[in-house]
């Protein structure tokens, strides 16, 4: 159970009527007996009698001219209704979330491994399939550029896109870097590591339903996380004012950022349009590892420098994104990685430069960290190599190095709210270790690395404890324009208060439509609320991403509530028949772009979590068993109690996932594990018991005090279970996911050569 | 697609001759799979789970008959006694719904070097009764791959039964994968004691073109153990028995492992698996 709060939360503004199921408590999530039981509608279950099905045809090569493409055979079979091309693209030819840079389909050049090429609409999805394999595309095959730390250099070929391979550099300058001069310390230590490929694997795929209007226009019906965002794509390049294609969020099957970009949506609107029919397009697993952008490859480089006593003086750092063949949210994701780069610290001097790249490798997005995640990896390894450097413990190390409120970022911005980092550490690094079961023949597989694969029975088995703790913003950041509107309509029917609301907010799986009817209930003090679809029909929320929906929508919907009660005083005694209703649009606290210095108030919220992981690690096999990860987080205020902790052991696991085994693998531009064969996320055998103990320091700034909660978890656990495993083995570990190879010296051993 | 459902096994014995294009089908966990991704297209499926009495076992005289529909929960559920090495390596295959769907017989049937029950079935010196409109063969394990995703069935065969004798003595499984359960065999080795021929089974998984034995390791082992006076386990013979298997081994490098890894595994497997069985054998 979540521990009390160390300070009360503001109390709700409102009525002092008591309704249950309000904010605060663990309200029950209105989808999760349907989703346990297999009954919820997901956007793969979309259905219309006369639809057709829509199919997708992808480059096989990383890098290569399209020189010839005959549709011909396509169209020849029976129950093909369309076989479109770039040609057909009736609006703009490309799109994208921050530069339209990616073509609806292919426009001569293949810039990574899957990118569409043409699309089918049949009767039958396999027969679109395979009408989609009969089209004859032909390639002059190009040299791809698959190493981003050469495509930093502006001069660097090929050139991914005309304006060269440099998407983002941002520098971060803070104290005497910021002045130019170089700054020198005690003792320093200096290392190189690097961040695979993780994928967001939700287990919904891509997929929706296109619908023809009478108005010329197109209804579509889609698993996305932000409905307006790809409402303002699809119109540009179908060539139609925004108001004649509507969306309506579909059931989603999870997010984690892999829904930002578009993926089927204007496919399956040209080809319902074309046809005249709905046209429902669903993405096989395989297809979906082509279909979404994964989290960016990173390469970085760390220098920390600090005085014998134990204080950071100075950190440089040089980190490298992979943004594979389109921009994507990159820049954003830049931002990120720089502005956050030095972790929750204080370091009086700072150099950050990062940058993320256009290369001919998958593209790469938003994901659960977005940047923040490949940062923390780097800082908190250089944090445990600088605590070994001066012989200090390593909680103790960061908790004297810890922020807290009143410190000054790296940008120059001053944290105007908690930052309980250290209180963090000394939560989690004070839970009682687990302890060791084992006797001498008492041990149980299922705990053991390996589990029931039977490969020890305790020997060579080494226990390692491991901290971590990570910074995230917040909210969208830089001067961006963000806003959610909330409508909520209130009305008595048969003597009864009932209250409707509707947004745009995507609910993706994180609770936010249980949270909504829990802050209206509080601010209403009426009990009956009911979430009306997320569509287009009411304006933009914003993204589900950033931590952001529950801040942003949530706070856009309590201000609508007050705009009700300032009218009618008490909503419970509104008269039978009477409507009141009110539409707000809800803004936070303006941020601002960065300087050619890094400096800027960019961010809106900051967050922390901090873990402890313990691992058994079998070290002469090399595997790892996580034994159990402690959390400790400021969540500002606790909105739904058991939501909360669903988040924090969520993305505990994708971190463990990223630790120890998620990796898509890209050589030459290609990807060689596009399933859950290959493509490995922690089993329940995997991920271990947790202990989440949970703060609640009001963010005066926030609604009700609250503090993002979804991604910080997804943050520190990595470096935790890295640096437990390091203190198991003593290996270095510069590289996650962590493998078996890594953890082994194998210079001896040959590679299998017969006697 | 043709669905082809006999009844009896003459039967489908008889189908399979008149359609030896037809792909059997057992619990589909493999075949389902190859046709989702549309990787084969059979002109017609051969169900074999109508087949009366497939999915049974029973001890015909001093050897167990595992039917070709015996799963592998059967296997864990009722033959972990008899079939310790088999159970063990049941249990690491996939998920229960898998464990619950496929068969023995289907591992063996798809061929493929990481099948997990191959290393026990090899360790344990099993058969695999073969059977055609020609007459019945017994194929040993060791002889009945021929590469990778391959077997020496001829198209109008197959296979009836497993043909295996009871433990005798200890027998242990083990897998490496990079998660802790549902995952393809990094690498995999199976042990067998057959303390009446003071002999030592082994099987190698997922480190060469087909399942197979470390020949020269259970030779060296079975001479060096003090059968008679089960004494205790020379920490230089453990050693060298995982040499040689590691020898017998020609890995490669791919997404799921190194060679170089693989080889060491092996090695690391074997001399623990020894041990284990070693010890069991010393308590009696
Ligand atoms: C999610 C998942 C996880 C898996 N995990 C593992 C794992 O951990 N370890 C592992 O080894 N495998 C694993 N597999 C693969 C598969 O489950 C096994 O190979 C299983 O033993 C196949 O048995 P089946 O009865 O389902 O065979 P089927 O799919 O029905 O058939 C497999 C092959 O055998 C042939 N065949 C079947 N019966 C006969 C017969 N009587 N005579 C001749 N040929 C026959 C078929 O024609 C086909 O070629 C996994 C599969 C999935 C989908």
């Amino acid at each position: 159970m979540p521990a009390p709060s160390t300070s009360p939360a503001p109390p709700a503004a409102g009525t002092s009527t008591r309704v249950t199921g309000g904010v605060g408590e663990s309200a029950r999530r209105p989808d999760g007996a349907l989703k346990v039981t297999g009954e919820f509608a997901y956007s793969s279950d979309l259905w219309a009698d006369d639809m057709l099905w829509g199919a997708t045809l992808r480059s096989p090569h990383p890098h290569a001219r399209l020189t010839g493409l005959d549709i011909g055979p396509a169209v020849a079979m029976p129950g093909v209704y369309a076989v479109l091309t770039h040609d057909d693209v009736p609006g703009r030819t490309v799109y994208g979330l921050e530069r339209a840079d990616q073509p609806v389909l292919c426009d001569g050049i293949a810039r990574y491994h899957g990118e569409p090429v043409a699309i089918v609409a049949a009767d039958h999805p396999e027969t679109a399939r395979r009408a989609a394999s009969r089209i004859v595309a032909e390639y002059d095959v190009l040299e791809p550029l698959t190493d981003p730390r050469r495509a930093i250099d502006p001069a660097s070929a090929p050139r991914v896109h005309p304006t060269g391979n440099v998407v983002r550099h941002l520098a971060v300058r803070k104290g005497d870097f910021e002045t130019g001069l170089d700054v020198a310390a005690e003792v320093t230590v200096t290392g190189e590591y690097e961040v695979g490929m993780q994928d967001q694997a939700f287990l919904g795929p891509e997929s929706g339903l296109a619908v023809p209007a009478e108005d010329g226009g197109v209804d579509l019906f889609v698993a996305t996380q932000w409905l307006h965002v790809d409402r303002d794509q699809v119109a540009a390049c179908l060539g139609m004012p925004p108001e004649r294609v509507r969306l309506t969020l579909g059931g989603v099957g999870g997010a984690f950022g892999a829904r930002e970009d578009l993926s089927m949506q204007i496919h399956a609107c040209m080809l319902a349009l074309h046809t005249g029919r709905p046209v429902k397009m669903v993405y096989s697993r395989e297809e979906s590892f082509f279909g979404h952008v994964h989290r960016h490859p990173a390469v970085l480089r760390y220098e920390h420098g600090a005085s014998r006593d134990g204080l950071l003086r100075y950190v440089k750092a040089e980190i490298v994104l992979d943004g594979g063949a389109y921009m994507s949210s990159t820049p954003a994701v830049v931002a990120n990685a720089a502005t956050l780069g030095v972790g929750p610290y204080d370091v009086p001097h700072v150099s950050v430069d990062c940058w993320g790249v256009y290369t001919n490798n998958p593209p790469c997005g938003a994901m659960r960290g977005f940047g923040a995640v490949q940062a923390a990896f780097g800082y908190e390894s250089q944090m445990d190599r600088m605590a070994a450097e001066l012989g200090l413990d390593p909680v103790e190390f960061r908790i004297r190095n810890a922020m807290s409120e009143g410190s000054t970022m790296p940008t120059g911005q001053a944290v105007d709210s908690p930052a309980p980092v250290a209180e963090l550490l000394k939560r989690v690094s004070s839970v009682p270790l687990p302890p060791r079961e084992r006797g001498d023949d008492g041990y149980d597989l299922r705990e053991l690395p390996g589990g029931v694969s039977n490969t020890t029975h305790g020997e060579g088995v080494v226990r390692g404890v491991g901290y971590g703790v990570g910074i995230k913003n917040v909210c969208f950041s830089e001067g961006f324009d963000d806003y959610s509107t909330a409508r909520v309509r209130l009305e008595t029917v048969d003597g009864r208060p009932v209250a409707s609301v509707h947004t745009a907010a995507a609910e993706v799986g994180q609770g936010l439509v249980t949270l909504l009817v829990q802050i209206a209930r509080t601010e209403l003090g009426i009990d009956e609320v009911t979430i009306l679809p997320a569509d287009t029909e009411v304006g933009s929320a914003g993204s589900t991403s950033a931590s952001r929906q529950s801040y942003v929508t949530g706070g856009a919907v309590r201000a609508a509530c007050e705009a009700i009660r300032e009218r009618v005083p008490d909503p419970a005694s509104l008269p039978d028949g009477e409507v009141v209703e009110e539409t707000v649009e809800w803004r936070h606290r303006p941020t601002s772009p960065l300087n050619e210095h890094g400096q800027g108030n960019a961010h809106v919220q900051y967050a922390f979590a901090a873990h402890r992981a313990v691992v058994d690690v079998d070290t002469e096999l090399g595997l790892v068993k996580v034994v159990e990860l402690a959390t400790a987080q400021d969540v500002g205020k606790a909105m739904n109690p058991d939501a909360v902790v669903g988040q924090i052991n969520g993305g505990s696991a994708q971190g463990l996932g990223l630790a120890l085994m998620e990796e898509v693998q890209v050589s030459g531009g290609r990807i060689g594990n596009p399933s859950f064969t290959d493509y490995l996320i922690p089993t329940i055998l995997d991920m271990p018991p947790t202990r989440v103990d949970i703060l609640e320091l009001a963010d005066p700034e926030a609604p009700y005090g609250l503090r993002g909660v979804g991604e910080p978890p997804a943050i520190s656990s990595t470096p935790a279970i890295v640096a437990a495993v390091r203190a198991a083995t003593g290996a270095a570990l510069t590289r996650i996911p962590i493998r078996p190879e890594h953890i082994l010296d194998l210079s001896g051993v040959s590679e299998g050569e017969r006697t | 697609m043709e669905f082809l459902r006999p009844r009896t096994w003459n039967e489908a014995v008889a189908v399979k001759a008149a359609h030896p294009e037809a792909l059997a089908l057992a619990g589909g966990t493999d075949v389902m799979v190859e046709l989702n991704f549309d990787r084969t297209r059979p002109a017609s499926l051969l169900d074999l789970t109508g087949v009366d009495d497939l999915a049974h076992w029973a001890l015909d005289g001093d050897v167990l008959r595992l039917g070709a529909g015996v799963t592998y929960s059967r296997v864990v559920d009722e033959l972990g006694f008899a079939l310790p090495g088999l159970a063990t390596a049941s249990r690491t295959v996939g998920s229960p719904q898998i464990r619950n769907r496929g068969t023995i017989a289907g591992n063996l049937g798809s061929a493929s070097p990481a099948g997990d029950a191959h290393p026990a079935l090899l360790a344990a010196g099993a058969e695999v009764e073969v059977e055609s409109v020609r007459g019945v063969r017994h194929v040993p394990v060791a002889e009945f791959f021929a590469g990778p995703k391959r077997h020496v069935l001829e198209p109008d065969e197959l296979i009836k039964a497993i043909l295996v004798r009871p433990a005798s003595g200890p027998q242990e499984f083990a897998k490496i994968g990079t998660r802790n359960a549902m995952v393809i065999a990094v690498c995999s080795f199976g042990l067998a004691l057959h303390p009446h021929a003071r002999r030592v089974g082994t099987g190698i998984g997922s480190a060469a073109a087909t399942p197979r034995r470390a020949l020269d390791a259970e030779r060296f082992v079975s001479e060096e153990l003090d059968w008679q006076g089960r004494g205790p386990l020379p920490d230089g013979v453990a050693r060298r028995f995982g040499e040689l298997v590691a020898h017998a081994a020609e890995p490669i490098d791919d997404g799921r492992g190194t060679a170089r890894y693989r080889v060491h595994a092996l090695a690391v497997m074997a001399r623990r698996t020894l041990g284990w069985a070693w010890a069991a054998y010393r308590k009696g």
